[in-house]
């Protein structure tokens, strides 16, 4: 009796699901790691091969285009989209009756199972021309903001069409969140500022609202994240141009990367491939970067977040 | 300011089910009213009427009649957001709202009323409160801290000044020491205590020596069964309550023998 080391049980459950668990979680870090090691290795070529004549200007003013048209038109999308989302969330958690906000609930579910082709054709077939005169309105009455400004397309396949489109899109994931964590503000905590004669819609910026905020942000990211990358949608409505400009109601409009990607791929060959698959690195980089930002406005207020 | 409270034939309903049957009683001003009696019998229900909070529940109303100093709380014109900010309440559990410092907490449900305040103003009002909470010593270098960082007995401290900042009328306070170690439940009790000089204080007790040690009434509550509405007993001066009960179900659960 010399060694007094408690003896430590292991069993075989505990020990196998430790090790899916690990494994799931490995495997995520590795695909990302496979993905990054890819889009590094196939982009080399596009930088040190024969001059393409796509990007006979450099690899950065071809992309540059691409990078604004994909942020734009996610910024446009989401800042449609976010007040939307939050409005929706709002209305199924807190104000609707429990019955009509479960089949509210259901459609904003079914939004986000209809495929983006879909999106993409109702894009072109139903809401370009639908929006054409309220464009038109817009250029007369508020062209002297300069994103409506320009000459207004004729198709109403412009940028802002793009971008709600996108906001659709992304919207129901988004409400969908969105609600879940409205509906999880605690009770204790409404009731506060109910009980010092909140009215509802206080009761929701005192409680509900700082109480969601990490998880609106989340909800935010996920969404920009699929909007960042949505390709067809974009890929049908837009008729691209190689330019950077804010008008929004215009028939020139910068395309995005997803969009350009699955354009011009079929027709790619030698390293004009590998020039695409670069922009998709820099999209990869910019999708980080935004992930980036918000963990980091999540964590500034973290001793405030209420997960205590 | 401080009022009387009179509860004349009050029932209390969730949708069909009567929760708390035709209860008559007059909550005296700068005193403070136990409710005492086993779980289940309505206590904290009731005592949720006097805020009108009882009705955030859907389904949740009130018959009968509750005079605040002479008006009706219940009246059609009157509006269940001006009865809550006369009358403060304490939880059960410490809520302070995680998202707000010490100093934002206090001054939540003063905000409600005036959104355009001084920083003189602020501070005044904060310092008051948390004084009169008897938190100010131990968070005075912190304000701007969250809320949420204190320990148990500190928040419903910190709960109690949000609700004396606007200087209500009344503090009902339900159960607000059953999550708390016997310090801090010490601390609240000599805080009741402090609080009936100005205002009406009603609180709901698991705990009946905290009954006889702080209340100058008590309002004994009991039920008959499950599924049966909840009724009061016997309502009167402490003491009596305690030491000579006029009813026979009194006594058993002063003295322990039930409950």
């Amino acid at each position: 009796m010399t060694d007094t080391k408690p003896k430590v049980v292991r069993r075989l459950g505990d020990v196998v699901f430790a090790n899916l668990a690990f494994f799931a979680g490995v495997s995520i870090l590795a695909t990302l790691a496979t993905v990054a090691a890819f889009l590094f290795a196939q982009s080399v070529p596009a930088f040190t091969g024969p001059p393409i004549d796509a990007a006979s200007e450099g690899f950065f003013s071809y992309v540059l285009p691409f990078v604004f048209g994909t942020v734009y038109a996610s910024v446009i999308g989401l800042a449609i989209a976010t007040p939307l989302a939050i409005g929706i969330a709002l209305y199924i958690s807190h104000f609707a009756n429990r019955k009509f906000a479960q089949v509210l609930g259901y459609a904003v579910d079914l939004l986000a199972a209809i495929p983006s082709v879909v999106y993409g054709l109702w894009g072109i077939l139903v809401l370009a021309p639908f929006l054409s005169p309220t464009f038109n309105w817009l250029n007369e009455n508020l062209g002297w903001i300069p994103i409506f400004a320009g000459q207004v397309s004729a198709t109403g396949r412009t940028m802002l069409t793009v971008g709600i489109v996108l906001a659709i899109m992304v919207l129901p994931i988004m409400a969908a969140l969105i609600r879940e964590i409205f509906l999880q503000t605690p009770r204790l905590h409404e009731e506060a500022a109910l009980a010092l004669g909140a009215t509802r819609w206080e009761m929701i910026k005192m409680a509900v609202l700082p109480f969601g905020r990490p998880g609106i942000i989340s909800a935010a990211m996920l969404g920009l994240g699929r909007a960042l990358g949505e390709t067809m949608a974009v890929a049908m409505v837009l008729s691209p141009a190689a330019v950077v400009s804010f008008a929004v109601l215009t028939s020139t409009n910068s395309n995005t990367i997803a969009a350009n990607i699955a354009l011009q791929f079929p027709e790619a060959g030698g390293n004009y491939t590998n020039l695409l698959i670069a922009t998709g690195l820099v999209l990869f980089a910019i999708t980080m970067v935004v992930n980036m930002i918000a963990r980091w406005v999540i964590s500034r207020r973290a001793e405030f977040s209420g997960a205590n | 300011m401080s009022k009387r409270i009179e509860l004349k034939s009050l029932d209390v309903y969730y949708k069909a089910f009567l929760a708390v049957e035709d209860v008559s009683m007059v909550i005296e001003p700068k005193a403070i009213t136990a409710f005492i009696g086993p779980s289940g019998c309505g206590k904290s229900t009731l005592i949720r009427t006097l805020n009108r909070m009882h009705e955030v529940i859907p389904g949740a109303r009130v018959e009968g009649q509750l005079l605040m100093d002479g008006e009706d709380v219940y009246g059609p014109d009157v509006d269940p957001v001006r009865v809550r900010r006369q009358v403060g309440m304490v939880f059960q559990r410490p809520n302070p709202f995680p998202t707000m410092s010490i100093k934002d907490n206090v001054l939540s449900g003063y905000k409600l009323n005036n959104s355009r305040m001084s920083k003189a103003e602020a501070e005044e009002i904060t310092e008051k409160a948390l004084v009169g909470a008897n938190l100010w010593n131990e968070v005075k270098d912190r304000l701007e801290k969250p809320g949420s960082g204190l320990s148990g007995g500190q928040q419903q401290r910190l709960c109690i000044a949000r609700a004396i900042a606007v200087e209500p009328d009344v503090i009902l306070m339900d159960e607000p020491t059953s999550a708390l170690d016997p310090i801090s439940t010490a601390a609240i009790e000599d805080l009741a205590v402090e609080l009936k000089e100005h205002f009406t204080v009603v609180i709901v007790t698991h705990n009946m020596q905290q009954a006889s040690r702080i209340s100058d009434m008590t309002a004994f509550f009991n039920i008959a069964g499950s599924g049966l509405p909840g009724k009061l007993i016997e309502y009167d001066k402490t003491e009596k309550v305690f030491s000579n009960p006029t009813e026979q179900q009194t006594e058993d659960y002063v003295s322990g023998r039930f409950g």
